[in-house]
């Protein structure tokens, strides 16, 4: 038998405070689809980025064909025959397909590019795979599936014999998802690797051979596809007790008036949104990247341009408010990228969570009363459970659990009635989670009302007193206490796919059931 | 708090280290470049003049410094929400020729209420830069233009309006008041343009570190995406940075056009460069966020500080010109290394 493509032994990536990925072995055999499989945060990103070379390993090594490797870039990588598909793009909007494939490897004659020549390999190599996108179109005139099938051509347009693909179909209709899957069939044969991310598990059952399960850095099976079923991957999933992380959260009594109500809202991948959210519940919205659960909230709050529908909160219109009309209002935003637009990073966390108390002050002229405020900042870096030694530091250099729980500290910082929580534990420990439950516990028992936005399905079905499932834009299902099951919201991620009208839509109206 | 993301050392709650490297690394962080460089620069200049390092000639470096710590506080300003002001200059010089012009036009009507017309002409002058200001902001904060750009373009337009409203002439005849107040005057045996400056400073200490304006200002400049997501009206605040930069600007070209006794639209040169590089060199990040006033002061008077040492070992000034850039280019590269170091140190 011949050596494995790749193999990883003893496989580690520590980061201060949160081990990503403990001790993992891996093989990829050629001719072979190996399914990574796991929650959000398991590791398997960062399992893929030092294979791919975009990342180092703290510990253990990598063997090519046998052969110990140490990739010192992506180069590196490619040039052993490794290409990946991430889930977020690398490409260059302005310039066209064609060029973005050959971006950094471009053909030439004696000094100049030969622009020909790329476009005609270009064709070719789009024919083969039968995407049906013209090489001369920019990028930034592309959707997003076409993007995705352009970020996959640019993988395979050199040699490639270990191809790794992470969630390559989450923007993809169903019969983009035939072209893809007829493409790594073919691949198989051609005796490629192929390590393959996906939440879909009913694609594992047309592609995979083998499938690795991560839970919190850790291998925690590997079994043949031929071998397992859907709910023996799930329980090796989530495997941990989950009672023990996620809190009881008691249920508000009575039915309460709603306190903010959305009617027929439409944006940018929204179409046409109907929801409640009554105080003192926690309300999950569960769905894939792109199926429009996050933006149909960030269009709420004033983040991207509410083309059509009503937003009411409290009785009062406030349909594209601005931002921070609504926050004085009472509605507080936890956005899922804590980096780029949550936190000021080059500052430490009690002027972050200054910063939030001061959106809450009274408006007035004159000097601020900053012992009060560092005195609220205190308590709350108690509340979020931030040692004081940190409390002091940039935000910079905290692990990813305690600027998490930083950001969280900003919306205690003043009285919000309305908590919406998009990805609340992304990237985040488990010790870090369970105190941000604890929170959102608190929240909802004073009476606050909670939406938990998440791609962590366990995470969104456990906390939540009423789950929505949002698939193409759309609300595709609405489940509440038992009826929230894995198999119910599972069977919903999908509805509408392709352009089929609407199935279920009327359990959209069902909250009042 | 926000006012201050100095004030506390990044390594605490870290195990102490304290080597001399580390203490040095540890006060680079904290200070940025500038304790470095104010020591090389007394260093040296003493070595090669022996009238540098005199009470007197210190004092008369703290009187000239005025003018460029007044600009600098204000280039701060616009510094830290992350942008810069390149029409400083322009700023001064359309203060400069527009306030002399409406003294001039003023003392033919009111010859008898003197100081009436220099109040005037001081509020059209102002009113002129705040126009500079608005424009500014309203390119960066409503248009997305970049600060670069804007305020390049804005800076043309500006100089090119004064030199056309004097067609290139000095303005002169101002009333002798003027000149002898704001120019010359002293209250108390200080020098009024000193105690402008002290007053400045001291308000803008205030504005920065103790009012909701000025931790406004820091977030923007540490984040702008997450001073939205904090209720923070964005664009309002960048136009008032940009407003108030011009203003403090305007201030300094009143207080120049009272010291050469004429409107002059060529007040003002090279101001935005030596700015910029006072604010950097006393550690005010380009990226935004990061900048504390009395630093900036410092820096400003360093800058006319090696200007005046350079003069008195006679460097000639177009060599200083060759040595003040490159101390600018010094100065962004240590503020690069020293950025990745605060991002770095885990």
């Amino acid at each position: 038998m011949s050596p494995p493509l790749v193999e990883t032994r003893g496989l580690t990536k520590r980061y201060p405070g949160v081990v990503a990925l403990n001790a993992v072995d891996f093989t990829l055999m050629p001719g072979e689809v190996h399914v990574l499989f796991g929650e959000n945060g398991a590791g398997k990103s960062t399992l893929i980025s030092m294979l791919a070379g975009a990342n180092h390993p703290t510990e253990g090594t990598i063997l090519v064909r046998g052969e110990p490797v140490v990739f010192q870039d992506v180069s590196d990588a490619r040039s052993r025959g490794i290409s990946a598909v991430f889930q977020e793009f690398s490409l260059v909007p302005t310039l066209t397909v064609a060029e973005n494939i050959f971006l950094g490897d471009e053909p030439r004659i004696g000094p100049f590019l030969d622009r020909r020549g790329m476009l005609n390999r270009a064709l070719r190599l789009f024919e083969d795979l039968e995407f049906p996108i013209s090489p001369k179109r920019r990028v930034s005139s592309l959707s997003r599936a076409e993007q995705q099938m352009v970020e996959i051509a640019k993988a395979l347009h050199r040699e490639v014999s270990i191809l790794i693909l992470d969630e390559p179909t989450a923007s993809l209709t169903d019969r983009e998802v035939d072209h893809l899957f007829a493409v790594v069939t073919r691949l198989k044969r051609q005796g490629v690797g192929i390590i393959y991310i996906s939440h879909r598990m009913q694609e594992f059952a047309r592609i995979a051979d083998r499938v690795t399960v991560l839970r919190d850095g850790a291998k925690v099976g590997e079994v043949a596809m031929a071998e397992t079923s859907e709910s023996e991957l799930v329980s090796l999933m989530a495997g941990r007790a989950i009672t023990e992380i996620y809190p009881h959260i008691p249920r508000p009594k009575g039915d309460s008036a709603p306190l903010l109500s959305i009617r027929g809202l439409h944006a940018w991948g929204v179409h046409g949104i109907d929801l409640d959210v009554r105080p003192g519940e926690v309300l999950g919205v569960a769905g894939l990247i792109g199926s429009g659960k996050s933006r149909a909230f960030r269009a709420l709050m004033g983040l991207l341009p509410v083309e059509a529908g009503q937003v009411t909160h409290a009785g009062l219109d406030v349909t594209g408010a601005p931002t921070r009309v609504l926050m004085a209002r009472g509605l507080y935003y936890l956005t899922a990228d804590r980096k780029t637009e949550g936190l000021q990073m080059t500052a430490t966390t009690r002027d972050n969570l200054a910063q939030g108390i001061l959106a809450g002050l009274p408006r007035r002229a004159g000097l601020l009363p900053w012992r009060a405020i560092r005195a609220k900042g205190e308590d709350i870096a108690q509340r979020v459970d931030i040692p004081p030694s940190y409390r002091g530091r940039l935000v910079a250099q905290l692990s990813g659990g305690n600027q998490q729980k930083t950001l969280f500290g900003r919306g205690l910082g003043s009285d919000y009635d309305l908590y919406i929580l998009d990805e609340p534990t992304v990237g985040v420990d488990m010790g870090a989670r369970a105190a941000i439950y604890g929170l959102i516990r608190d929240l909802a028992a004073a009476g606050k009302a909670v939406v938990v936005i998440s791609s962590d399905l366990p995470e969104a079905m456990n906390l939540a007193h009423r789950l929505v499932v949002f698939s193409q834009g759309r609300i595709a299902a609405e489940l509440e206490g038992e009826a929230i099951a894995e198999s119910a919201v599972l069977a919903h991620f999908f509805d509408f796919d392709g352009d089929s009208a609407p199935s279920t839509a009327a359990s959209s109206q069902g909250s009042a059931a | 708090m926000t006012t201050a993301p100095a004030k506390t050392a990044p390594g605490e709650g870290a195990p102490v280290h304290r080597t001399p490297l580390a203490l040095l690394k540890g006060l680079f962080v904290r200070l940025g470049v500038l304790p470095f460089f104010l020591v090389v620069a007394l260093v040296a200049f003493t070595a090669l003049s022996d009238r540098f390092l005199t009470l007197d000639n210190l004092v008369n470096v703290a009187r000239q410094s005025v003018y460029l710590i007044l600009v600098s506080l204000g280039q701060m300003l616009v510094l830290i929400t992350g942008g810069f002001d390149l029409s400083v200059g322009a700023a001064i010089a359309v203060t400069s020729v527009v306030s002399a012009l409406a003294m001039t036009a003023l003392a033919a009507v009111f010859p008898d209420a003197i100081w009436l017309v220099i109040a005037l002409g001081a509020l059209a002058g102002f009113g002129a830069a705040l126009v500079i200001g608005l424009v500014n902001g309203l390119g960066v904060a409503y248009f997305g233009v970049s600060p670069f750009i804007m305020t390049l373009g804005v800076s043309s337009v500006a100089a090119g309006i004064s030199l056309f409203l004097t067609g290139g002439v000095p303005v002169s005849g101002l009333p002798f008041e003027f000149g002898d107040l704001l120019g010359f005057g002293k209250l108390a045996g200080i020098p009024v343009p000193v105690l402008v400056a002290a007053v400045a400073a001291v308000l803008m200490w205030i504005l920065m570190v103790r009012t909701r304006t000025g931790a406004h200002i820091y977030a923007i400049g540490g984040n702008i995406k997450a001073a939205h997501l904090s209720a923070i009206h964005t664009r309002k605040t960048l136009i008032l940075a940009y407003g108030l930069c011009a203003l403090v600007a305007s201030l300094t070209g009143l207080l120049l056009t009272a010291r050469v006794e004429s409107g002059e639209a060529n007040l003002g040169g090279t101001i935005a460069l030596e700015s910029i590089a006072a604010c950097v060199i006393a550690g005010v990040s380009l990226r935004g966020g990061i900048g504390r006033v009395e630093n900036v002061v410092l820096g400003a008077f360093f800058i006319v500080l090696v200007q005046n040492g350079m003069n008195l070992a006679q460097v000639s000034s177009y060599m200083q010109m060759v040595l003040l850039g490159g101390l600018l280019i010094l100065a962004v590269i240590f503020d690069q290394i020293r950025y990745r170091m605060l991002l770095g140190a885990r």
